[in-house]
């Protein structure tokens, strides 16, 4: 692959970077407390957002070629986030409630696989819808 | 000035991530997402060290650790991608693959940042 010298596509995922970054600091702004909260629902939708992505540019010919790297590897890739989301755990584990802590670190995990399970499912069942020209 | 930290950090992190997924995946043929969990340790670590330096540093630390915490490391790693590629190996009946992918990434990812907390607990604690 050549593409690592490709400076449109780093653009696009740099640019993408700082908006998903941008929203990930605001929805943590927005919701500080308590934490992870705003880190779990973040990761979440993010999850969604990216199956839905994947779903919906999987059915196009051709590929728009800048439209993954800025909206899938920067914008969803900088809104969710894994480190926020181990400190987090560790954060409560430290705060001595263990048992949050361990339902928030499996719990993440579980919420996230299923979002992006539902973004993939439900964005092929609006394009496969009767009547709609694929 | 501290969402233009954030935005500038977000912006280098994913750059990062790209690069280095581009870098390790090079080559490969096997359908376990190295690139992923690369950044996502990295990533780890290196937030667990920041952590322990913004504890001891306080809010003069503030804009670094926009910076280089809330924007770097966060959007160098990923939640999105690691959901989306655990369920891709699902899909395509790898199921030891997927499970190693959520046990390796969850068990090397909080390692990586219980020894950036301690490296960096040893350093400015």
């Amino acid at each position: 692959m050549t593409g690592i010298r490709r400076w449109d596509v780093l653009l696009a995922v740099a640019a993408g970077g700082a908006l998903g970054s941008l929203a990930r600091y605001g929805l943590g702004a927005a919701l500080p407390s308590p934490a992870g909260v705003a880190t779990l629902l973040g990761n979440v939708a993010g999850c969604l957002a990216l199956g839905t992505l994947m779903a919906v540019l999987a059915r196009q010919t051709p590929q728009p070629r800048l439209l993954r790297p800025f909206l899938g590897v920067g914008v969803l890739g900088g809104f969710t986030t894994f480190s926020t989301y181990v400190l987090d755990a560790l954060s409560t584990a430290y705060d001595g409630h263990l048992v949050a802590a361990f339902a928030y670190a499996a719990g993440s995990v579980l919420a996230s696989l299923l979002a992006v399970v539902a973004g993939v499912t439900g964005a092929r069942r609006l394009l496969d819808r009767p009547g709609r020209a694929a | 000035m501290t969402a233009a930290m954030v935005m500038l950090g977000g912006a280098g992190g994913a750059v990062l991530r790209y690069l280095i997924d581009l870098r390790v995946q090079r080559g490969r043929t096997t359908a376990f997402p190295w690139g992923t969990l690369a950044v996502n340790v990295l990533g780890s670590a290196l937030l667990g060290l920041l952590t322990s330096w913004i504890l001891a540093a306080g809010t003069a630390g503030g804009a670094v650790f926009a910076l280089a915490g809330v924007g770097l490391c966060g959007s160098l790693t990923t939640f999105s991608t690691f959901g989306y590629d655990t369920v891709q190996l699902i899909t395509q009946r790898r199921h030891r693959h997927a499970a190693a992918n959520v046990v390796v990434t969850v068990l090397a990812g909080f390692t990586a940042a219980v020894a950036g907390l301690l490296a960096g607990g040893a350093v400015w604690g």
